[in-house]
């Protein structure tokens, strides 16, 4: 069969296994859907938790469709769409073709020409990320059986590790901001854009807070992030004019 | 109460179990499905050297991230959220959106539900918007490739985190102070810590303030 990155066929394959991935997500939804209809979960909660999860999505999963569109330029359509869609994240799979690209003689800027180079490729990328995807179903039980051995022996210090944990992952992320603000020193300003972002979303979440307290505007609750979110990027673009 | 939310957590484990182990043949088959499609094997040198470049890194952190988020996204999401990916730049900030939102703890039973509803949601809006995109791949590249709109979406980790930040460190300030001051430090200071290693510094994180906590709760300052 003649090869190209864009064959139909390609996109066939793909379409299947995107087609499983979504069966699983739609599946797990009916699941938790019916037990909290079983369990008379108010219906507002839910219906709320879905709308705002759809809300909130729209922007990084754009975003994943940008990755998307970057890594089609070498590697056709199908095989970033697979790989953005199921496991991957953008950094990882940019990482993993570029190695792949790399050792066969090749960049993210040419496009693949014969389906060896392609294969390998494929591999390289698949390979790469499936150790979540098989140790998942192996041991989530028994991780989630220490947790709940935690709260069963004492209930407050469970609350506390698992806030903890939350917090233990944010601090990361707040330090990862401001990675770039020393080169403030050599005369490079690109380092403040992501502090100044932050700080924005953080006053904007902050005002959506006030707001829903103070007076009582209850639907900003359901949507604060995605507005904070949303604040943060649209400030990202006059911050770049201006320091990038 | 009890047996319910036995009943139910098993049914979740099993399911993801089927899901999961099913989806990893699937997956893992494509590359396979390639060479026969096409008749050809992988160019085994250049192959094995990428792998020995990527492999090591990825799986150590992928081992590290399970550990790390399983306990975050409850099971039913954390099932969800190994498949469909993209798990600190969307899926977890949208679960803990909504736990928070719910009121309910990530190891409860309605915290579960909760979890698993969103991240599900939120698997198959992003799966519908790539779906779209792809399908209109022609006319969005020019937009989406446009030099405004990749400023915005290069700061989407910084705008998701700051409006994060506000929820949680507000509601636990003297547990969130060491381990900011610790994470401002390490990534200011040192420079091998950037947006390609803060995933690695995701479990550290983890860590130092799961320690931190256990000494506050300890002398009974939280």
């Amino acid at each position: 069969m003649e090869f190209s990155v864009n064959s139909p066929i390609l996109f066939v394959m793909v379409g299947i296994l995107i087609a499983a991935v979504l069966g699983q997500s739609v599946f797990f939804l009916w699941r938790a859907l019916s037990h909290a209809k079983k369990k008379g979960m108010d219906k507002a909660i839910i219906r709320k938790t879905i709308t705002s999860s759809i809300v909130f999505t729209i922007a990084p999963a754009i975003s994943i469709l940008v990755g998307v569109i970057t890594l089609s330029k070498s590697l056709g359509v199908p095989l970033p769409w697979l790989r953005l869609s199921v496991i991957g994240s953008l950094s990882y799979e940019t990482i993993a073709a570029e190695s792949a690209l790399r050792e066969l003689g090749l960049g993210l800027e040419q496009t693949i020409a014969n389906a060896a180079d392609y294969v390998t490729v494929a591999f390289v990328m698949t390979t790469g990320i499936v150790i979540g995807l098989l140790l998942v179903p192996l041991i989530t039980k028994k991780i989630q059986g220490g947790m709940l051995k935690i709260e069963s022996k004492d209930k407050r210090w469970a609350e506390i590790f698992n806030n903890a944990m939350f917090l233990g992952m944010i601090s990361a992320f707040l330090g990862y901001v401001f990675c770039d603000v020393t080169l403030v020193f050599s005369g490079n300003t690109t380092g403040l854009i992501p502090v100044f972002v932050m700080l924005t979303s953080a006053v904007v979440m902050a005002i959506c807070g006030l707001l829903s307290q103070k007076l009582r505007i209850r639907w900003i609750t359901d949507y604060a992030l995605p507005i904070s979110l949303i604040s943060g990027m649209a400030v990202a673009i006059p911050l770049t004019n201006w320091l990038g | 109460m009890k047996k319910n939310n036995r009943s139910f957590v098993e049914q979740i484990h099993m399911d993801g179990r089927i899901w999961g182990l099913s989806l990893f043949v699937l997956i893992l088959a494509f590359p396979f499905a390639l060479c026969l499609l096409y008749g050809v094997a992988p160019k085994w040198e250049p192959m094995l050297r990428a792998m020995l470049t990527v492999l090591p890194m990825y799986w150590a952190v992928g081992i590290i991230e399970i550990f790390a988020y399983v306990p975050m996204l409850g099971a039913g999401g954390a099932y969800l959220s190994f498949v469909t990916g993209n798990i600190t730049n969307l899926k977890l900030p949208c679960a803990l959106d909504a736990m928070e939102r719910a009121g309910v703890k990530a190891n409860s039973e309605e915290g579960e539900i909760i979890s698993t509803i969103s991240i599900a949601v939120s698997s198959i809006v992003t799966t519908l918007i790539i779906i779209l995109g792809v399908i209109l791949i022609v006319p969005l590249t020019p937009i989406l490739a446009h030099e405004s709109l990749n400023a915005a979406f290069a700061q989407l980790l910084p705008a998701l985190f700051g409006g994060l930040a506000v929820v949680f460190v507000s509601k636990n300030l003297k547990l969130s102070i060491a381990p900011m001051i610790l994470m401002l430090v390490l990534f200011i200071f040192v420079p091998a810590l950037n947006a390609s290693t803060v995933g690695i510094m995701v479990p550290v994180g983890v860590l130092f303030t799961i320690l931190v906590a256990r000494i506050l709760y300890k002398k009974g300052i939280i």
